[in-house]
């Protein structure tokens, strides 16, 4: 039964004399604090990192295959999907991320590596019901949200009839 | 058998830990009690296809070198009381189904060690068994995959984080033969103080390790100073600190005796600064004290030591849901005779 | 210079992720959720073009670009088709993210066990 009584009798069964308000303060003050400074300056450090690394493999097809900065994105997200699969097959990229953590999860790199690392742990369960089913454990709640914005922003545009073209 | 105040079982009998093992993985094997460990694996894997079948493989090995260890055969062992983190707790149910020892199954997350060693003890001392095999086992990646992230996935862990411990350790409790002594057990009671997240299990369980063990103290008339050795399950160091104020607030003085955490002392959290808070898991309490502390009692270092292992019993959909994590710890007294 | 640029904006939106999962307190999930839903809206408000003119992939690799292309899509094909293009054209320009993620993670899943 929880600590926190209503009636003396439930008090007594509880050794504990302290209740859930008060003990929320005593464990807050032990929780060490997260080195938030720390960690946005190491995200900084590897989120512009890998940036980098695209804007140079965009430089690089559109030199390459004459394309165009639009064209080229395509296969530059494709590129970067590959490289945070294979570092996620090593097994590195999780190391990697506890160091980094925004820095590696925010960019595309992270939504790769939210697939293949579920794919890679449930392919124990089969290729349909574990490596199938369970791919977009973690990358599902971004595309259903992205999709449902771009729905809403798209009804909203078409309703104040700007008809497509941008604000 | 007798009942102690409200929630202490005394055993008059003497119920004794005639065999025990603890076999473990490598994290746990580049850990400060390395040498107290009957077996350590060199990778995760243990040879298998499946994390799940290597988390079988560990209480599998385990539970036959606890046999060996008490000298007796599977066929003279009455019953296998069992436990693990997993969904149905298929890693103890499928080793029973090799030992083909009547089972009873028990679920108490990480205070599984003493749930099981309390209810060993109990089926001796009454008469009910003779021969009582009381095991658990945790590994890492198991249980990362089912209550947090896949094993690949790169979040990063706050540094309240605790690290599950690979290992699975197991006793044979008898009346008859050597062993230090199984004298009393308390059951805890679930506490929950309203914390809700899953990462900060030291927090979490605090209150149930108070809990108990002002229970404890209460109901046998003890003091601390009775125990050489107090150890909690897998608080660790955000955990640790957190009982310690709670039981000062309670006046129960556990200065009068050395008061550490099972999680704190299988990794070197400096060498290892992977495991951040400490270690955790099922396994964590059962290897540490089936492994380290009484091999501790066997050499004459400590003659009295209270293990209270600590659990969070949350489950990865009760989190998802919004709910809080209620917990419980049971506490068990290991004694040296003579 | 978009070199430069691309470095320190790609930076800044994953210092906004890491204040969301440290400051704020969320998961992952709810972290890139909530990044991909800004991207939308950003792009809604005509603010996220021009940010990929000028920092190039600082802004098309973070994952809010991500909900930029999804409005994209779905802005494209209504001008073209009209009120049914809201829904035809969300994947448009984010079908190669995702089929390439999905068909590598697939065939990663066939060779390679995870190391735990």
């Amino acid at each position: 039964m929880p600590a926190q009584s209503a009636s003396g009798s439930e008090k007594k069964s509880s050794s504990l004399s302290m209740d859930e308000k008060e003990y929320k303060k005593v464990a807050k003050k032990h929780e060490p604090p997260r080195p938030i400074l720390k960690n946005c300056l190491k995200a900084f450090l590897v989120g512009g990192t890998v940036c980098l690394i695209g804007q140079a493999i965009q430089e690089a097809f559109m030199a390459g295959f004459d394309m165009t900065s639009k064209e080229a994105s395509n296969p530059t997200v494709a590129v970067l999907i590959l490289i945070s699969v294979i570092l996620t097959c090593l097994g590195v990229y999780d190391k990697m991320a506890q160091w980094a953590g925004a820095g590696t999860a925010v960019p595309v790199t992270g939504f790769a590596n939210s697939m293949c690392s579920a794919a890679l742990e449930h392919r124990a369960e089969g290729l349909v019901l574990g490596v199938g089913a369970n791919m977009f454990k973690l990358a599902g709640s971004v595309i259903v949200f992205g999709v449902v914005a771009a729905f809403i922003v798209g009804i909203v545009y078409a309703f104040l009839g700007f008809g497509g073209g941008h604000l | 058998m007798k009942r102690l105040g409200r929630q202490t079982w005394q055993f008059e009998n003497r119920p004794r830990i005639i065999g025990r093992a603890a076999v473990v993985g490598p994290d746990e094997g580049k850990g400060p009690l390395s040498s107290d460990f009957d077996y350590i694996y060199d990778n995760l894997e243990i040879g298998e296809k499946t994390w799940e079948k290597a988390e079988r493989k560990l209480l599998e090995q385990a539970s036959q070198l606890a046999l060996i260890n008490a000298n007796i055969t599977k066929e003279e062992l009455h019953f296998f009381v069992g436990g693990d983190l997993m969904n149905q707790i298929i890693s103890s149910s499928f080793s029973a189904r090799k030992l083909g020892v009547p089972y009873l199954g028990v679920f108490g997350a990480c205070s599984t060690s003493m749930e099981t060693l309390a209810l060993a003890s109990m089926i001796v001392d009454s008469g009910a068994g003779d021969y009582v095999l009381a095991g658990t086992v945790s590994h890492n990646c198991t249980v990362e995959k089912q209550f947090r992230y896949p094993t690949e996935y790169g979040s990063q862990k706050p540094p309240y984080a605790q690290y599950t411990v690979t290992g699975s350790g197991c006793s044979v409790v008898s009346r008859t033969g050597d062993g230090p002594v199984v004298t009393k057990a308390t059951i805890g009671r679930i506490m929950d103080l309203g914390i809700k997240d899953p990462f900060n299990m030291g927090s979490a369980m605090a209150p149930a390790a108070a809990d108990t063990l002002i229970s404890h103290f209460r109901d046998t008339g003890l003091e601390p100073g009775y125990y050489d050795l107090i150890v909690t399950g897998d608080l660790a160091s955000v955990g640790l600190p957190i009982t310690k104020e709670l039981l000062q607030k309670e006046g129960l003085p556990m200065e009068q005796t050395v008061f550490n955490d099972c999680g704190l002392m299988i990794y070197d959290r400096e060498k290892q600064p992977y495991v951040v808070a400490g270690g955790s898991g099922c396994g964590c309490s059962a290897t540490v004290t089936y492994g380290h502390i009484l091999n501790r009692m066997q050499k004459g270092e400590l003659k009295r030591v209270l293990v209270v292992a600590t659990g969070a019993l949350l489950s990865p959909l009760s989190y998802q849901q919004g709910e809080t994590i209620p917990c419980i710890a049971h506490a068990v007294a290991i004694e040296k005779e003579g | 210079m978009q070199f430069l640029w691309a470095f320190i904006v790609g930076g800044l939106i994953c210092v906004v992720g890491q204040l969301l999962m440290d400051g704020v307190k969320l998961t992952p999930a709810h972290t890139m959720s909530t990044l991909v839903v800004a991207g939308a809206v950003a792009d809604a408000l005509g603010l996220y073009d021009p940010l990929v003119k000028f920092a190039g992939a600082g802004a098309s690799v973070p994952i809010t670009s991500f909900g930029n292309s999804l409005v994209h899509g779905a802005l494209t094909e209504l001008e073209k088709e009209g009120w049914i293009g809201v829904i035809t054209g969300i994947f448009d320009l984010t079908a190669a993210g995702i089929s390439s993620a999905i068909i590598f993670s697939f065939l990663a899943a066939l060779v390679v066990r995870p190391k735990g």
